[in-house]
């Protein structure tokens, strides 16, 4: 698998701080994959998003996405147009006072010819099932609607790679359930690699694969499954793991015997409901 | 009481009125304005005040939404009528001590509110059937000539499409601030003006510093999306004039040949 993001040794610090928020990271992300990077607040999670589409520049080490290294200034726009990201407050990315105007935003910035920004918006607006509102005004959609209305305005100038910024951190469940849904349609059905920042551990599970960061440093790094058996180490740096994972750790630590890479809900279930059955049986015949 | 604030306000739709191309519409609305002040009988007056109701039902937007748009003028229609009643000189049918009323100042406080009611209600249909965006659009294109003379046109026509987009998510804001300071036992309706303005420091600050937050946010964002001002921009809406355009042309200049015309047959009112 070619890579889209290969970072080495990145180092970073903000003005006035002593502390590094990155400390030497490097980090390769395939191209076509989906990863989460959690961290609870300050791991340096954003700042190392941040790096991506050359917001912030590293200090130390280099940073290639695409093939193109983000400290080349020549090259910013044609960075920032492969690499879009979507940020955590929906109200505050949103530019224009109608839906589809600023799903346009980005792609007249670029200097797309008019009538290719019209069909690049419809397809955008289609991908993320918006088209209807096409003519709203940004305040009259909820969270969750507004937050795809800024996913398609960075799909529509067809980045090779999305990062994510806690998309989903002031939504409502239900908003939350919508903007997840997108981004993993988006991935399996397009091809786009997607870096899916945030602290939620149900969303980190939906993942390929999942970056722990701790302290300006890369913790864990592996499938999902693999990243919630470390639970009490996940426990010490101030993660939760999803509910499924910590339900079953509980119940192994008391001795019953049950599969130690379960993380969705319906994997726990299972578990669950075949391990009454057979202790059912075992019941029946004592 | 936040909410009924409604210029700005865009009413989506397919009428003629708001297929006008905006350049015309901010055309057409300075020429009706023009006809407003040229006009000097209320024959002339009412002619506009139809064209204007005509604008109304042609793009579907409710008369009641002239009511509520003239809500906030409210002080300035009374200002102007006492005003003119009290200190025209002419024929006097009211006196309360050194207060007179003349039957020209009556006269000329009607025709005067009947001008500002159709110089609010015939600007606010240009901002209710055009979409804020297009409206600046229009601005930027009809001031482009000025572009020459180092004026930063793209950069207002940018901030004015931000004010705009920003109005209702800092209304919203600002009603949730009111309730928290509410909640938190502050008192806004009690007192004298000094008092009542006092009270609203705890609302302001509050939403100056998320509003700081906000631009920062939305400066970065329009950053990522490689905004760096009107060099190599294009628009997906790019404005045309079409026949209809010249349409309305057409009857806007009907109507200040009449308005013109009723000035020399009817007498002045001045």
């Amino acid at each position: 698998m070619d890579a889209i993001i290969s970072a080495k040794d990145l180092v970073f610090s903000y003005p006035g701080d002593t502390e590094l928020a990155l400390d030497h990271v490097s980090l390769t992300v395939g191209k076509g994959d989906l990863v989460a990077v959690l961290g609870h607040n300050g791991s340096g999670k954003s700042t190392l998003a941040k790096h991506f589409n050359a917001i912030l520049l590293p200090q130390g080490g280099v940073c290639y996405v695409d093939g193109i290294n983000t400290a080349d200034e020549d090259r910013l726009l044609e960075l920032r147009s492969r690499a879009g990201m979507v940020f955590q407050n929906p109200d505050n990315q949103i530019v224009a006072t109608i839906v589809e105007e600023d799903v346009a935003f980005g792609l007249e910035n670029i200097g797309v010819p008019p009538e290719e920004i019209r069909i690049r918006v419809d397809e955008a607006l289609t991908d993320v099932g918006m088209y209807e509102y096409r003519l709203h005004a940004p305040h009259q959609l909820s969270g969750g609607q507004k937050q795809r209305v800024a996913i398609a305005g960075i799909i529509a100038m067809m980045p090779k790679l999305i990062i994510l910024d806690e998309p989903t951190a002031m939504l409502d469940p239900r908003g939350r359930a919508e903007v997840l849904e997108t981004v993993i349609k988006l991935n399996r059905e397009f091809g786009v690699t997607v870096l899916l920042i945030t602290h939620f551990m149900d969303e980190a599970a939906a993942c390929r694969r999942v970056v722990v960061m701790d302290d300006g440093r890369i913790l864990l790094d592996a499938p999902p499954k693999e990243v919630f058996s470390h639970v009490s180490l996940l426990k010490q740096v101030g993660l939760d793991v999803p509910q499924a994972t910590e339900i079953i750790h509980e119940l192994r630590r008391s001795g019953i015997n049950l599969p130690d890479d379960i993380i969705t809900d319906e994997e726990c279930v299972e578990a669950l409901s075949s391990l009454l059955a057979s202790s059912g049986k075992g019941g029946g015949r004592a | 009481m936040l909410k009924d604030i409604t210029i700005g306000q865009y009413f989506p739709g397919q009428s003629a009125v708001h297929r006008l191309d905006p350049r015309m519409k901010i055309i057409l609305t300075m020429l009706y304005i023009v006809a407003l002040f040229v006009a000097d009988n209320f024959q002339g007056l009412l002619l506009s005040a139809v064209f204007a109701a005509a604008g109304y039902l042609i793009s579907g937007i409710p008369l009641s939404m002239i009511r509520k748009s003239m809500k906030p003028v409210i002080p300035i229609i009374v200002f102007t009528a006492v005003l003119n009643m009290l200190f025209v000189e002419g024929r006097e049918i009211f006196r309360l001590g050194f207060l007179k009323i003349t039957l020209e100042g009556v006269v000329l406080a009607v025709l005067m509110v009947t001008r500002i009611i159709c110089l609010i209600a015939g600007s606010s249909l240009l901002t209710y059937t055009t979409s804020p965006i297009a409206l600046t659009d229009a601005i930027e294109q009809l001031l482009a000539p000025l572009k020459r003379l180092k004026m930063p046109v793209h950069e207002l026509a940018m901030m004015m499409t931000i004010a705009l987009r920003f109005i209702p998510t800092l209304i919203e804001e600002t009603d949730k601030i009111m309730s928290a300071q509410k909640a938190r036992g502050a008192d806004m309706e009690s007192g004298g003006i000094m008092r009542r303005a006092k009270a609203l420091i705890p609302i302001l600050i509050p939403l100056f510093v998320s509003s700081f937050r906000r631009a920062d946010e939305l400066a970065l964002a329009m950053e990522c999306r490689c905004y760096h001002g009107d060099e190599g921009r294009t628009r997906m809406k790019q404005l045309r004039y079409a026949p209809r355009d010249f349409m309305a042309l057409g009857m806007l200049a009907v109507l200040l040949v009449l308005v013109l015309l009723f000035n020399r047959i009817f007498p002045s009112m001045y």
